[in-house]
């Protein structure tokens, strides 16, 4: 699994869905998208052992 | 999960909407969204030339996008601000985009033809970085829509960017700022109409939107923001979305529905009060006396010049050139 900012690469388990895989990385869902295999999934999405998925962060900004 | 329009399988799910969307119907609710805040709030007239300030990130990207889609006759701007790699990389997405689409891309390098960058600004000015480009960014925007003659300057602000903004300026309950955040501000002499026209798309629906119709942007954030306390307060909204998904989108909309016409008066005075920079013409605070300290100034007392030029003659350690009127 690649995760984006900072970047690194975790090697685990399926967890079953996409949203539990959020919930176990404690990462809030609405700060990012969700790319399995180059395409977008929901968070109900099942995911398999051998799936490639990317966490895309999508914040950004500066002070304005 | 289902797309809430046509029932095929969903790519994204948006709790604000307690919905999920397909691709097709997803794109569609994003240019709808444009359409809409474009409409209901007067941004682009029939006919008129947008010029959109474009980063290389999915904000602006997406919106030169969907601004084209629409049929809007819009160009882009790009300014290279000087951050090291980060700004030559950014540029190659704006390049590539515009290129690929065969549109306009107006360049503005700062180093190259201001003399600094913003980390040397920043130092310079004693300004955050993130206020020095934030300073930057808004003259120069300026600046170029009006020599070249465009009529709307769009920027790439999004749902999120409008939250946080807005729940800064009301920790520290700056009025006159609350009374300038509005989705469109006004033409004025010397100011072009600036128009935000994705303030009803979250970032996370930017970022799909991007990533669904195949635009390749910088995903990195600016190295200079990392930390800063605008992203602070996205994460806590996002966090509060989470708890009450909605929350985002009431908190902006409520405000220009019900509290920001109450602010107006004051940001409207204080536009009233600006004057021309002596250096460059763009409006400025009339409050801001150059000041002995800065290089060059000391005999020009009695001149306003703006922020923009006196961070620049600060960088730079040269005299301010002052246009001297009779």
């Amino acid at each position: 699994m690649l995760l984006r900012n900072p970047k690194r690469e975790l090697d685990l388990r399926a967890p079953k869905n996409v949203g539990q895989l959020l919930r176990d990385l404690d990462v809030v869902p609405e700060s990012v998208l969700v790319i399995r295999n180059d395409t977008l999934v929901t968070h109900d999405e099942r995911l398999h052992d051998d799936d490639v998925v990317e966490i895309r962060p999508v914040m950004s900004g500066g002070a304005q | 999960m289902k797309c809430r329009r046509c029932g095929d399988a969903a790519v994204i799910d948006l709790r604000r909407h307690n919905a999920g969307f397909c691709r097709e119907c997803f794109l569609r609710h994003c240019r709808e969204q444009v359409r809409r805040a474009v409409d209901e709030h007067d941004m682009i007239g029939p006919g008129e030339r947008v010029l959109v300030a474009v980063s290389g990130g999915k904000d602006s990207l997406g919106l030169w996008h969907l601004l084209r889609e629409l049929d809007y006759d819009a160009d882009g701007l790009y300014v290279g601000l000087g951050i090291a790699e980060y700004s030559d990389e950014s540029a190659e997405y704006a390049r590539a985009f515009a290129t690929r689409h065969d549109l306009k891309l107006v360049e503005i390098d700062l180093p190259g033809e201001y003399g600094f960058d913003i980390p040397e600004g920043s130092r310079a000015a004693k300004r955050a970085p993130c206020s020095a480009c934030g300073l930057s960014k808004r003259h120069l925007f300026n600046d170029a829509a009006l020599t070249h003659g465009y009529d709307v300057l769009a920027t790439g602000h999004n749902l999120d960017d409008e939250a946080a903004v807005l729940f800064g300026n009301v920790m520290r309950w700056e009025t006159e700022y609350l009374g300038r955040q509005h989705p469109v501000l006004a033409a004025a002499p010397g100011f072009v109409r600036k128009v935000k026209p994705l303030i009803r798309i979250s970032e996370r629906e930017m970022a799909a939107y991007c990533v669904l119709t195949g635009i390749d942007y910088i995903v990195e954030e600016c190295p200079m923001a990392v930390g800063n306390r605008h992203l602070g307060y996205k994460e806590l909204l996002n966090q509060l979305e989470e708890r009450s998904p909605g929350s985002k989108a009431a908190f902006v909309t409520h405000f220009l529905e019900r509290a920001q016409p109450r602010f107006v008066g004051e940001a409207t005075e204080a536009r009233e009060e600006l004057r021309p920079c002596a250096s460059c013409g763009a409006p400025t605070p009339g409050d801001r006396r150059a000041d002995a300290a800065e290089p060059g100034m000391a005999q020009r007392g009695s001149h306003i010049v703006c922020a923009f030029c006196r961070m620049r003659a600060r960088a730079v350690g040269t005299p301010i050139p002052v246009q001297v009127t009779p």
